[in-house]
């Protein structure tokens, strides 16, 4: 379980930032890093069987029948990267806290983080591919999110657009890759796939999967070609970048080739594929780096550049390069991470971040200089620091290994890029810190407080530690990711001198020489690349999206013109082309069910609905007599209801009738009397066609479905059968809903309180200030006003009816377990009873004298639902079984207490809040536009024949 | 008695069809609400047509008819309540704020802006 909980916590932290921002800024990082740490120290309570060699699983079936289940495993590989994940989004945490501005939205960025902080760690801990699968797309959008995050910046809306498209593609044609794999192994579980390489090579689908994945793979992780949109990304806040973009996210393509490393590595396709992509992208990246200005600019391209540099140690294939990639992957993230913070931090002070501006920062911010000199040359791979040992052994890696024939290709562009990588960690310093103080900063920098060098400091020190002692501090952590990701027991050995034989020792003499000659011929080399044209990455980019975008929105446009019309009619038509087809394409027999026999008496009834349907086709023009003839079609189908064994139907029907005609009444009342006639002969003709297509089609569907007996046995036998010995009730229909499907009906009743609170939502939009106000506000009723609005025999009866009116719900509610009646129908009811008192004495005359809260009905109709479903718990049962009794107390006569009663309770209130909620929505709009409120209950006083006052209700 | 049911069913579907096709709001909510009728007598005719057999316990009864469509069509009209009673409020909010209960909204249309 604890490995779900892992990945599951950083998405139930997302929730809290965006709450805890109420309380402060503190409180709001506090929480996330508290989340954060608490999922660490569960991590950390793993390690010590990771570390054994153990592999730790969670294993929770989610939907077994499509292969895709929420199964975890954390091995030496996942420990190594959630660590990296989590450990250094603490850091990041602790470092946003200080970096975002008063004027920035703190909570949300939180969120956003913790959002992509959980899908990171799902991706490293899921052994399962569909749902590795899930969490890679979640990582891609909330990147989105977090590039995108200075919203009013175009270049963040646009990298963070770039990044998705690349990423977001990227991730497509892996989802076919991995369940090609999935298919070849005929599992879907990573632990299951590892451990059938044999299978996996001699398939013929190996090359399509392999390329798909690595697609995917090579988006993420921004190799060549596809390395372009990391620099675009760079448009996020400092943060985003050191996390995202050096540490975590981009290292989540390098994670999935280690992890099926296994069972794809090893052949020649892979040799040439990954070897030869990384070196391209470790050394173009390099070169590119050195001409760059921005400081972000500069280390996003030495991150492609090491990300590179990985690549091609894990495509070399053998078990003592992954094992290098390993430890490179940790070192990196330690420097990468704290040069990103420390550009950040003097982006921060100096309000710029371009080389060509600053210089001579040495003595202004030393404790700046001096984190980032340390991890600069970690990156330049200068001993004794943790770069330099990784950079030898992968030198050391690449000066045995062949490319295509050659023993010469590889280690000689592998110091190529190695110089690069030295010449551009050396400008980093020279050009930021090195140098005369100057006078023409934006800002005057000076260090920072102690919050925002903190975790920069904190990775260097890391940085000097696995430098230092390397075999103390990494190699139990470099053995176990190794050992995981290779499938082989690795102890590695690394240590500083190598002797003077090594190749590596002299390639590296190589690269540091050079790359200091390199600094001293830079401003020569700028002016060559300068004069010399070059592709822009981004333009060939948008020459390809944009066409692309173009045409989809012609596509849409075309479609979609607005004309609602014209999409129903499509649809219809749509709909019916392919029902007729079905129905040509299958064999037809006449039905053999028995059929009833027609009475007199229900045909009646069948011709009044008939001939009020026609009717309103005919007279819909005139609205109100199309409410009177849907009164009479309502009216019609309850008794049908009745006529078919219903009774419960019968009543649900007749009561949502007379609430929806009230409700319509209302709305006719702002709403034009009439509907002009403004369509063509021809239109309507066509309108008829597709009308009379759509109801024959019906008409012969429901007789086809009427006149045959059940295709499979039905399952209301069991119903039935269980009403009464399991739900305890012997209204069969009732103890389905608030029983057998109480979830459904649950949901249903949480869709109607939502319903009503739309309901509400608009009433405020419209009564807010703006065109709908005032036009209410200017309303002049088109129809002559009653001249007794609140008839005195009106309003008596209803008084007097509404306490029978009222019983009568309570007693159909009781009732209802058993015979017809339960918590829908009483609710409506009880709120048609309140209605008619609004009707009668006016809304705000009622409304003064009751002072139930709908919001409050709803909500608590809704809770008790859930609590009583909840409650199920506490005995052992899963969510929403209920529970029955018989209860014996005097006087009364014994009765039975079901919790689904209960539930029905919750039903009753919810539909009953819902109903007046709506009705008095549309009743406010009346108050607004100049219905007057009488003081008293009528407005005639008989006994003195006047008209007695009103007041304005606006 | 099944084919008056199934004459009833096409016909409202038919009317409530032709109605939405009409342009306006107030027609459109009337024949979304004959929809619903007919899509609720239909799911409730999946349980078969029976008289005399209502699905409550009782020693006489000789059976019971499907309780099951009954149950969700009591929750489906309960629900097209609300569903009506948003879409009434949606479109008396689009007549106030435009002056205009069209449903249409094409590109001539003067009343669609681009302002939210």
């Amino acid at each position: 379980m604890s490995l779900a909980l892992i990945a599951a916590l950083p998405f139930l932290g997302a929730l809290l930032p965006g709450l805890m921002i109420r309380a402060g800024k503190n409180a709001c990082a506090g929480v996330s890093g508290f989340v954060t740490a608490l999922a660490l120290l569960l991590l950390g309570l793993n390690a010590p069987a990771v570390l054994r060699g153990e592999v730790v699983q969670t294993r929770i079936d989610w939907i077994p029948s499509l292969g895709l289940n929420a199964n975890f495993f954390l091995d030496g590989l996942g420990l190594l990267f959630a660590g990296l994940i989590l450990g250094i989004g603490l850091l990041i945490i602790l470092y946003a806290r200080f970096y975002l501005s008063k004027s920035d939205p703190m909570g949300e960025f939180y969120s956003y983080l913790m959002l992509f902080q959980g899908a990171m760690v799902g991706i490293v801990l899921s052994d399962n591919i569909l749902l590795l699968l899930v969490f890679w797309e979640l990582t891609s959008l909330s990147s989105f999110l977090l590039i995108g995050f200075w919203k009013h910046l175009p270049e963040g809306r646009q990298g963070a657009r770039m990044a998705l498209a690349v990423t977001g593609g990227g991730g497509l044609a892996m989802i076919a890759g991995m369940l090609i794999l999935g298919g070849i192994v005929g599992s879907y579980d990573l632990t299951v796939i590892l451990e059938n390489k044999d299978a996996i090579q001699s398939s013929d689908w190996y090359l399509p999967a392999l390329i798909l994945i690595l697609l995917g793979c090579f988006t993420k992780s921004a190799q060549f070609p596809f390395h372009f949109w990391l620099p675009h990304a760079m448009a996020a806040p400092t943060p985003v970048s050191a996390y995202l973009h050096s540490a975590t996210m981009v290292k989540a393509g390098l994670f999935l080739m280690a992890r099926l490393w296994p069972v794809l590595a090893g052949t020649d396709a892979w040799f040439y594929i990954v070897a030869t992509i990384g070196l391209v992208t470790m050394v173009m990246a390099a070169k590119i780096a050195l001409f760059k200005d921005d400081l972000k600019a500069l280390l996003a391209y030495s991150t492609v550049s090491h990300l590179g540099l990985i690549t091609m140690l894990l495509g070399f294939g053998t078990v003592e390069a992954a094992t290098v990639a390993m430890f490179h992957i940790l070192n990196h993230a330690t420097f990468k991470a704290s040069l990103f913070m420390s550009a950040g931090i003097i982006d921060h002070e100096a309000h710029t971040r371009d080389l060509k501006r600053l210089g001579g920062l040495r003595t202004l911010m030393p404790i700046t200089f001096a984190i980032s000199i340390v991890a600069a040359l970690s990156m330049a791979g200068i001993p004794p620091l943790n770069g330099f040992l990784s950079k030898e052994l992968m030198l050391e890696e690449a000066a045995h290994t062949v490319w295509g024939g050659s023993p010469w290709v590889l280690p000689a562009l592998a110091t190529i890029g190695a110089l690069l990588s030295v010449a551009y960690s050396f400008r980093f310093i020279a050009h930021t810190f090195l140098g005369p103080v100057r006078n023409d900063y934006p800002h005057t920098p000076h260090d920072p407080g102690f919050g925002l060098w903190a975790a920069p400091a904190f990775l260097v020190a890391l940085v000097i530690v696995i430098g230092l002692a390397p075999m103390g501090a990494a190699a139990w952590l470099v053995n176990a990711s190794a050992s995981a990701a290779t499938g082989e027991v690795v102890t590695v050995k690394i240590s500083h001198w190598h002797g003077l034989y090594a190749p590596a020792l002299w390639m590296s003499l190589a690269a540091i020489g050079g790359g200091l000659m390199l600094l001293g011929l830079h401003p020569r080399l700028m002016a060559l690349r300068d004069a010399t044209p070059r592709p822009d990455a981004k333009r060939i980019f948008d020459a390809i999206i944009e066409p692309m975008a173009a045409l989809s929105a012609r596509i849409t446009d075309a479609l979609h013109d607005g004309a609602l019309t014209r999409y129903v009619g499509i649809g219809t038509l749509a709909i019916a082309a392919v029902s007729y087809f079905a129905f040509e394409s299958g064999t037809h027999a006449a039905g053999t069910r028995a059929l009833m026999p027609i009475h007199p008496v229900p045909t009646l009834g069948w011709l009044a609905l008939v001939s009020a349907t026609i009717a309103i086709v005919i007279y819909h023009r005139n609205r109100l007599l199309t409410l009177v003839l849907v009164g009479i079609i309502g009216l019609m189908i309850s008794v049908g209801f009745a006529y078919f064994s219903a009774p419960d139907l019968a009543l649900t029907q007749i009561l949502v009738e007379v609430a929806t005609v009230i409700l319509m009444l209302l709305a006719l009342n702002f709403l034009p009397k009439t509907t002009p006639r403004e369509s063509t002969a021809a239109r309507r003709g066509f309108d008829i066609g597709v009308a009379a297509v759509a109801g024959v089609g019906i008409a012969a569907l429901s007789y086809a479905l009427m006149t045959r007996d059940f295709a499979f046995p039905t399952i209301a036998d069991y119903h039935i059968a269980n009403a009464k010995p399991e739900g305890g009730g012997t209204n069969i229909v009732n103890v389905i809903l608030v029983d057998f499907r109480g979830y459904d009906t649950f949901g249903e009743i949480t869709v109607l309180g939502i319903a009503a609170i739309v309901i509400f939502a608009l009433t405020e939009a419209l009564l807010r200030a703006g065109p709908a106000n005032d036009r209410l506000l200017a309303w002049r009723p088109d129809q002559r006003r009653a001249g007794d609005r609140h008839p005195m025999m009106l309003v008596v009866a209803t008084r007097l009816i509404l306490p029978i009116a009222l019983m009568v719900g309570v007693f159909i509610f009781l009732r209802g377990h058993n015979l017809p009646g339960g918590g829908f129908i009483a609710g409506l009811v009880v709120s048609i009873a309140l209605v008619m008192q609004y009707m009668a004495s006016g809304f705000a005359w009622t409304a003064a004298r009751q002072k139930i809260d709908y919001h409050a009905l709803i909500a608590s109709g809704v809770l008790i639902a859930a609590a009583t479903g909840i409650g199920a718990w506490f005995n052992g049962m899963p969510f929403m079984t209920s529970d029955y009794g018989y209860v014996h107390l005097w006087p009364l006569e014994e009765f039975e207490l079901a919790t689904a009663a209960l539930f029905d309770l919750g039903v009753f209130l919810t539909v009953l809040g819902a109903v007046m909620l709506s009705l008095a929505s549309l009743s406010r709009i009346g108050l607004r536009a100049g219905e007057t409120v009488n003081a008293q209950p009528f407005d005639i006083d008989p006994s003195e024949g006047r008209r007695l006052e009103t007041e304005e209700a606006r | 008695m099944e084919i008056l049911v199934a004459i009833a069913l096409g016909l409202l579907t038919s009317a409530g069809v032709y109605l939405i096709l009409r342009q306006r709001t107030f027609p459109l909510i009337v024949g979304l609400t004959l929809l619903s009728y007919a899509v609720n007598v239909f799911i409730f005719a999946a349980g078969r047509l029976v008289t005399g057999l209502p699905p409550i316990y009782d020693k006489a009864a000789a059976g019971y008819t499907d309780p099951l469509p009954q149950a969700l069509v009591l929750t489906a009209i309960v629900i097209s309540f609300g569903m009506t009673a948003v879409i009434v409020m949606m479109a008396l909010g689009a007549f106030l704020e435009t002056g205009d209960d069209r449903t249409d909204m094409t590109k001539t249309d003067p009343s669609e802006g681009d302002t939210p």
